[in-house]
């Protein structure tokens, strides 16, 4: 994988400081927190929001479409085999007769759930694993890392398949935190070295000198400075995960027919993508819309969370700039082109 | 040097006239997302043969720059108009190839980091020779290049160059790496040397280990120097000339005798009356130079310091003013449209500066007044030690030796008191200063926080000393975290220790308020201010829950002298005004005698003299205080060159292994002058620290009064 770093991540003390005079511009006397300027920043951005949309939109297509279809995604039509898309079956049927409205609908149910979920948990899971043992060190970090190393020699595809039957029938829940479970080591070791050189700033060490708990430095301090990182891990684990669910489905595990998911039945359509095209277009075009969706979330999560990024700011630019010029001499605006030699000037420890 | 001549036989090339190096109206620009980065705009100088010109700037004034594109090092975006004229030849146009034969041979340049100079993979000998057989080609046989590298090393002072030769960069210090880089420079006995502030990485005393031989040098191989710097002490001394840029212009020329004692541009005395002297004992006020250098971008038109300058008026924003004689001499050249009344005005150099910029002394607190043992301890050390093992081997760790990082120092501070910590890097500043912060059960000795020893702490009353004992970092980019906004940022320690939500809300704009910074920024993230203004924020984090203690580790020595000057004053109005005691960590001596009550110095983590900071600097009694303060350059041209330098031979001794005895020993000037077993308890008998005066102590056998300001 590779993983693509700001300079709020590589967390370079090279005070990058690309320094535009910025932001949000605030509301006299009244002060905003992370939270809220991150939420500020998102809201900003215009294709994540987009993004939002598109992804809450299909989550209600997939849960109350299917309400609104006569048909159910086990049920067949035994008047309508392989019919293109009419009005009686707007996405048409298959070979068997089934809706494949329905069925789409099941399956985007399906592969929502386990590819947002699973990335969700493994991202999560990676980045607890990773920045307690690198915060750590010690009988920790050597228990987690043996862990780590353990399942990633494990042929995780193998073991999925051996214990699949046993959850047979079980809730799927159970098979999004298999597929979790092969998929957060590697980002656990990276978060894990990424620990070890952010606990060695300053600025680390300064909270901890205030009192700050370890938990809370985690939390406050280690992941949020690994969000670009974190983010881009888990757009890429959701695609990822839907992948794996696929791959697993055609080999006769994970989602079992008459179940689908978007997996499965473009599997299963992809043989006839030329001849009865309806069949793979359809669940296709709504697993590359969902993934794109989540790619700008994921875009816009991480303009917002990164300070240095200049998208959710480029508007403020002007008004900006006038403020600054009245601002009395002792305290200006910073400088927009000096700032990052300020601090190497000054290498004379 | 005896071995000059056989060096450098430069009768066969006949001696240059003229200037060595003419710049005509140069100018850079690089393009950047925001508009062209003019960062060099229209600068003229000379160098004579044999002279040495100093820049000194700001950062980010282009000096670099300029320096980059004589030596045809830019990148390939920047723009270069103008001209650059080598012994009359122009050096603008010429391609690579022809360049690189001036450059290196006739040329050469030594950077700031001299590692990056070096190529690890190489001997240092060998790259000395690498130097000679390019440029002589086949004039010169491998042998007799390899011998002239020996004897280059030799040169530069270091010692042992036969075998040293042999080495790699990495098993040299940054002192000898910068001597071997010199040597390297010279190799080729160059008609010019530029040097881009060839020793800001490195200590004072090796700072004045490389100045002289950057010296000697020049002396051998009769070459130009242009030394860049931002540090006014070093030019002070060695520089014939200097030109001092801003916003990528000259804006000030001259002698260095004349610049310093008669500043015709406000920029330039500002910067003269921001550095604190070493050798000004009562307090002096320190002049701040307000706001940022302006962004190179989008110059408005007139005067570039005009925002910041306390003279400026309305002519001044109309049109930029050029470099004219000042003075009636064409030696000195200001750029400023009053200069007439600054040299009207019956004040001089930093008196002046005091007068025009407005500083003021900060009033000492009502705490100051009363005598010191009547004060309460704050904090209290005695004894401490820290050591850290070497270990070897990667899966089973065996240990082969002890750092011995702090081996056993004592010192207290007392309420609304100021102590400074000096030494050169690696002698143990850092570990006490983390000892301390760490507030756990020592190694060794005892440590006691507002009167409660930390071995006795739990968790909770540990967590409570914290809330009295705050720290500012060094590096205030790192310090802060680039994902919290300032507000943020402010008020965790006030989280941490459980205030409530509205209290925090109305204590963060008031600690903007008391650090100087507006309010609004509050919302802003730390990337988005400049390294004074970071600082600043540090500040006010360390306050926001009313400390009693401030630990500071070297809160200054990132920043520009301009701003350095701000911060400064900060600290010691909010002492004065809070009753803070500070622990001052710093490798600025001068700052240190402007800013603490008693100073600590320290060596290989012991303490070799304490007490009362005008009595320690007017008359140290420890030959490495001596040797310290005798290598800190004072900025006064007609002093410096006056002072006598003690210089301490070497690098400081590995911690892991130290000499026994007086650890000073192999270093010290005083031990190198006795007779036998004088010598001879000095090795043996490590000197206990006694007491010299009122409030002073030192610890060497042979202690005696030496002043070297
Ligand atoms: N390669 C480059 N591309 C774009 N801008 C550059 C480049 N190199 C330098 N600059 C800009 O040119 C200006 C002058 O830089 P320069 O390095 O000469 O400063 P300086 O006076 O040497 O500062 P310092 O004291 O920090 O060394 C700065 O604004 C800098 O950001
Ligand atoms: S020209 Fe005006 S603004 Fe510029 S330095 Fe002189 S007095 Fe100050
Ligand atoms: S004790 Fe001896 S070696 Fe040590 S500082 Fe004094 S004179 Fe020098
Ligand atoms: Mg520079």
């Amino acid at each position: 994988m590779t993983v693509i770093l700001n300079e709020g991540d590589s967390a370079g003390t090279s005070g990058a400081a690309s320094g535009s005079p910025v932001d949000a511009a605030p509301e006299p006397g009244k002060s905003t927190t992370r939270g809220r300027l991150v939420l500020t920043r998102f809201l900003r951005n215009r294709l994540a929001l987009f993004g939002l949309v598109v992804i809450v939109l299909m989550y209600l297509l997939a849960f109350v479409g299917p309400l609104l279809s006569k048909w159910s995604y086990d049920e067949q039509d035994y008047t309508a085999f392989l019919q293109a898309p009419y009005p009686a079956h707007i996405f048409g049927t298959d070979k068997i007769g089934t809706d494949m409205f329905a069925q789409t609908m099941r399956g985007l149910q399906k592969s929502l759930l386990i590819g947002l979920l699973v990335a969700v948990i493994s991202t999560g899971f990676a980045a607890l694993v990773g920045a307690v043992a690198g915060y750590f060190l010690g009988w920790v970090d050597r228990g987690l890392m043996w862990m780590v190393d353990l399942l990633l020699v494990l042929p995780s595809f193998l073991i999925i398949a051996i214990l699949s039957p046993a959850f047979r029938g079980k809730s799927w829940l159970l098979f999004v935190v298999l597929l979790a479970a092969f998929q957060w080591m590697i980002t656990a070791r990276i978060v894990r070295g990424m620990t070890l050189t952010l606990k060695e700033r300053e600025f680390v060490k300064a909270a901890k000198y205030m009192g700050q708990s370890p938990g809370r430095i985690i939390a406050k301090h280690i992941v949020p400075n690994m969000a670009s990182l974190l983010i881009i891990d888990a757009t890429i684990n959701v695609g990822s995960a839907v992948l794996a669910e696929t791959g697993l489905s055609y080999f006769g595990f994970g989602v079992q027919p008459p179940d689908v998911s978007l997996g499965t039945l473009i599997a299963s359509g992809s043989d006839s993508a030329l001849t009865y095209a309806w069949l793979f277009l359809i669940p296709a075009g709504f697993l590359v819309v969902f993934v794109l969706a989540v790619n700008f979330v994921g875009d816009g999560l991480r303009d917002a969370l990164d300070p240095t990024s200049s998208r959710g700011r480029k508007r403020e630019k002007k008004a900006d700039r006038d403020r600054d010029d009245d601002a009395p001499a002792s305290t200006q605006g910073p400088d927009t082109t000096t700032s990052s030699t300020t601090t190497s000037g000054g290498g004379k420890a | 040097m005896s071995s000059a001549e056989l060096l450098f036989d430069s009768a066969d090339r006949p001696a240059p006239t003229g200037p060595v190096l003419e710049v005509h109206d140069l100018a850079v620009s690089f393009p950047s997302e925001s508009g062209r980065v003019r960062a060099v705009r229209g600068l003229s100088y000379q160098v004579a043969p044999g002279e040495v010109l100093g820049i000194v700037g700001e950062s980010g004034s282009g000096k670099s720059v300029s320096s980059l594109a004589v030596m045809g090092l830019l990148p390939p975006q920047a723009r270069i108009t103008g001209s650059i004229k080598f012994q009359g030849r122009e050096l603008i146009g010429l391609n690579d190839g022809e360049l690189s034969k001036i450059r290196g041979k006739r040329v050469s340049m030594v950077f700031q980091d001299p590692l990056s100079a070096l190529t690890p993979v190489y001997t240092v000998g060998d790259q000395i020779a690498e130097a000679l057989l390019v440029h002589r080609g086949a004039k010169i046989s491998k042998q007799a290049a390899a011998k002239r590298a020996v004897e280059l090393l030799d040169l530069v002072g270091i010692p042992n160059a036969v075998e040293r030769a042999k080495a790699f960069p990495h098993e040299f210090s940054g002192g000898m790496r910068q001597r071997a880089v010199i040597a390297m420079a010279i190799a080729n006995d160059p008609d010019l040397i530029i040097a881009d502030e060839p020793t800001t990485a490195l200590d004072v005393t090796v700072q004045a280990q490389v100045l002289e031989v950057l010296k000697t040098a020049q002396e051998v191989t009769g070459a130009g120097i242009v030394i860049i710097t931002h540090d006014l002490g070093v030019v002070a001394g060695f520089a014939d000339r200097l030109m001092v840029m801003y916003a990528g212009k000259a804006v000030e020329t001259g002698q260095v005798d004349e610049i310093y004692a008669r500043p015709r541009m406000p920029y330039t005395l500002g910067l003269l009356g921001s550095i604190p002297r070493l050798d000004v004992g009562e307090k002096q006020p320190l002049v701040p130079i307000v706001g940022q250098p302006p962004s190179l971008t989008e110059l408005p038109p007139g005067c570039p310091f005009a925002p910041r300058c306390p003279m400026e008026v309305d002519a001044c924003r109309t049109a930029e003013p050029e470099l004219v004689d000042v003075d009636g001499s064409a030696e000195h050249r200001a750029a400023c449209i009053r200069t007439d009344e600054l040299a009207a005005s019956d004040t001089e150099g930093a008196e002046a500066a005091v007068e025009i910029f407005g500083a003021e002394v900060v009033e000492e607190a009502p705490i100051a007044k009363v005598p010191r043992e009547e004060r309460k301890i704050v904090l209290q050390l005695s004894g401490l030690v820290k050591h850290y093992p070497v270990t070897k081997g990667v899966v089973l760790k065996r240990r082969v030796g002890t750092v011995h990082a702090v081996d056993g120092i004592s010192f207290d501070i007392r309420e609304g008191e100021t102590l400074g910590v000096v030494g050169e890097s690696g002698c143990g500043k850092t570990t006490t200063l983390m000892e301390i912060l760490n507030l756990q059960k020592p190694m060794g000795g005892t440590l006691s926080v507002l009167g409660q020893d930390a071995a006795d702490l739990n968790a909770k009353s540990r967590k409570a000393i914290r809330r009295d004992l705050q720290v500012v970092f060094q590096d205030p980019m790192a310090a802060l975290d680039p994902r919290l906004p300032i507000f943020d940022v402010i008020a965790e320690p006030m989280q941490v220790h459980d205030l409530d939500k509205e209290h925090i809300a109305n204590r963060v704009p008031e600690l903007l308020d008391l650090v100087g910074l507006r309010r609004e920024h509050a919302s802003r993230y730390p990337a988005e201010f400049s390294g004074g203004q970071r600082q600043r924020i540090g500040i006010a984090r360390a306050l926001a829950l009313n400390p009693k203690l401030l630990v500071l580790d070297e809160p200054v020595s990132a920043l520009d002298v301009s701003i350095q000057a701000g911060v400064i004053n900060l600290l010691e109005e909010l002492k004065a005004k809070l009753g803070l005691s500070y622990l001052f960590v710093a490798h600025d001596l001068s700052v240190v005698r402007h800013i603490a009550d008693r100073v600590a110095v320290m060596y290989l983590g012991k303490i070799v003299e304490i007490g009362q900071v005008d009595e320690v600097f007017d008359a140290p009694r420890h030959p490495y205080t001596q040797a310290l303060l005798s290598a800190i350059p004072i900025p006064d041209p007609v002093k410096e060159r006056q002072r006598e330098r003690i210089l301490v031979t070497g690098d400081l001794p590995s911690p892991a292994n130290p000499p026994s005895g007086c650890r000073f020993r192999t270093r010290c000037f005083l031990h190198a002058t006795l007779s036998e077993d004088k010598q001879r308890t000095c090795v043996e008998v490590e000197p206990p620290r006694q007491e010299q005066g009122e409030d002073h102590e030192a610890a060497c056998h042979f202690a005696q009064i030496r002043q070297v300001l």
